[in-house]
């Protein structure tokens, strides 16, 4: 069972609900847990444990061969990410806007574009107390996070036996970087809180996991602030509500020192049983 | 005209909250640019009117004519994102999966892949109940030109606030510090970072100084939620001196906030009292810097 965590809007506790699930879980099933935000991964702050591996993610980009470049001028025209610029007698390859499609290394009639590794960021393995905990991070400074999302999922899926449970903890918003983490899960969790800016960004979340024809349901966060109109909105369009968790300022404390809520919390406790339980008859 | 851009790496700190205080703080000398393209949420304080809407064509989408097709198959095999397969008995492009490279179309030997321009948005310049006005943005669903859409916003915002000789050009940025970031902070005079007193606010304000220095942009820090945990608070305090980044007054933990949202205020209008002093206290100390 792969479970994806996501929301539109950032910081409506993603990474909390993540973390505390798979904690939980654990103790009952074999579980993964995967920060797939990373560009700004936190599942780290809350989950340590021993280092089992540590994995160099990279990607292809053009390396330009001057002495085999006929100056042809056409991989300037192939690329439509205008990655490559012919600029006087060079080629200069401009690697934050390559999408590593191979189209001008492959079809450089003069071979003078062989694709090189150029380094994404780091996909961290660690174990801690049962619970297996993957990692990733982008490198700061580099645009594209799609691509180092696509790779960690094929680590998992190549390095990592089956569990029974896999929690996706995915970036915020809707675009590219969200999908590419969502896109593989048989179930996503979109949590937001009752909000007009929670509400709106739901709303557009619902119709991109909708488009991507992925079973989800929601849960609410800080229930108590705002007002209840993301509750009729739920209803109104048939979406299973998991949970709620209360508005506590005693969570935010918990949250900000890093602790594990629901061992603190009972209302938290009793929303993962929930979530779990739902979760448990899906399958 | 000085371009200010708001960012926080960490979603949920109060960024979109305190950039309409500002705004309204600024009165009418000032354009404001939304560009968190996949979670606008401005517009739901500012009550964008006289919207003039534009459609966002940014990168291609593959497609299959299967009249031509003859099933070699050599695009599925070229393609490095397995955007296409013929699992339906037909060489098919899935639409989430395609990245627009065009590869595909210059390798068909019958010419019968065809790429189709994508509209994957729309920008909107619009008057507000704030006297100032707002560029906005959309994106589709899923798409990836994120960064293009803000370079966009950011242009029309800029020439906005030329035309009508305006002093502030203010950008709501996105969280994170992937590519509509870096279109955010691209050009920029100041950057204000707003974190929260947590460990996860650390630990993202790092990162997203770590790129705004790549800019060499000169920063202000603001910490919301500052007496949830007063540990981590120093903490930022040390951090932001040993960087010389400004540390502008902190914001406490306050219900303020989510009420203002759910009435659709600023915190301003919800609780003047309380907020007047605390904003015209960080544009003091923002003000001197640019």
């Amino acid at each position: 069972m792969r479970l994806a965590i996501a929301s539109g809007k950032g910081g409506t506790g993603k990474t909390t609900l993540a973390v505390n699930l798979a904690i939980k879980a654990k103790e009952k099933q074999s579980c993964l847990l995967v920060d797939l935000d990373v560009e700004e991964p936190n599942g780290g702050i809350f989950v340590q444990g021993d280092l089992v591996a540590e994995h160099e993610a990279r990607r292809a980009i053009p390396d330009w061969d001057a002495a085999a470049c006929t100056l042809c001028g056409k991989c300037p025209s192939w690329c439509l990410y205008n990655a490559l610029i012919k600029l006087g007698d060079t080629i200069l390859v401009m690697p934050n806007l390559c999408h590593s499609c191979y189209a001008c290394s492959e079809m450089c009639p003069a071979s003078a574009l062989a694709m090189k590794p150029d380094s994404l960021g780091t996909i961290t393995h660690r174990r801690f107390e049962g619970l297996d905990f993957v990692e990733s991070r982008l490198e700061i400074g580099l645009e594209q996070a799609s691509p180092l999302i696509s790779q960690s999922l094929a680590y998992i899926d190549e390095h990592l036996e089956k569990h029974d449970l896999q929690i996706l903890d995915s970036p915020p918003g809707t675009a590219c970087a969200m999908v590419s983490a969502v896109k593989q899960a048989d179930f996503v969790i979109l949590i937001s809180e009752p909000t007009p800016f929670g509400l709106h960004d739901l709303k557009l979340a619902v119709q991109t996991v909708r488009e991507l024809g992925i079973p989800f349901g929601a849960v609410i966060n800080r229930d108590g602030i705002g007002n209840d109109e993301i509750y009729g909105y739920l209803k109104e369009e048939k979406i299973p509500l998991l949970a709620k968790i209360p508005h506590q300022r005693r969570i935010a404390e918990l949250y900000s020192q890093g602790a594990m809520l629901y061992k603190e919390i009972a209302e938290i406790d009793e929303a993962l049983e929930d979530i779990l339980s739902y979760i448990g008859r899906l399958r | 005209m000085k371009e200010i851009v708001i960012i926080s790496g960490k979603g949920g700190t109060g960024k979109t909250s305190f950039c309409a205080a500002l705004a309204q703080h600024l009165q009418d000398d000032l354009v404001v640019a939304d560009c968190d393209v996949d979670a606008a949420d401005l517009h739901l304080i500012f009550e964008p009117h006289n919207s003039l809407a534009t459609d966002f064509y940014s990168g291609v989408l593959a497609h299959i004519d299967p009249l031509r097709c003859i099933d070699c198959g050599i695009c599925a095999e070229k393609c490095r994102f397995d955007a296409i397969s013929n699992a339906s008995g037909q060489y098919t492009v899935d639409a989430v999966d395609c990245e627009g490279c065009g590869y595909c179309y210059h390798l068909c030997p019958e010419n019968a892949i065809s790429l189709k321009e994508q509209m994957v948005g729309q920008y909107m310049s619009s008057e507000t109940r704030f006297e100032c006005t707002l560029v906005h943005a959309r994106l589709g669903i899923g798409a990836d030109n994120s960064g293009k859409l803000v370079a966009k916003v950011k242009a029309i915002a800029k020439d906005t606030a030329k035309d009508q000789g305006k002093s502030y050009l203010i950008v709501d940025g996105s969280p994170g510090i992937g590519c509509p970031v870096i279109a955010s902070l691209s050009g920029a005079d100041y950057v204000i970072m707003v974190t929260e007193a947590s460990q996860s606010g650390v630990s993202d304000l790092r990162r997203i100084w770590e790129l705004v220095k790549m800019f060499q942009i000169p920063g202000a820090l603001i910490i919301n939620k500052a007496d949830i945990n007063p540990t981590v608070t120093k903490q930022l305090h040390s951090f932001a001196k040993k960087e010389k980044i400004l540390l502008l007054p902190e914001i406490s933990y306050s219900d303020d906030f989510p009420k203002a949202i759910s009435m659709g205020q600023s915190i301003l209008e919800t609780n003047p009292a309380r907020w007047q002093p605390v904003i015209s206290e960080i544009w003091k100390a923002i003000k001197e810097r640019i």
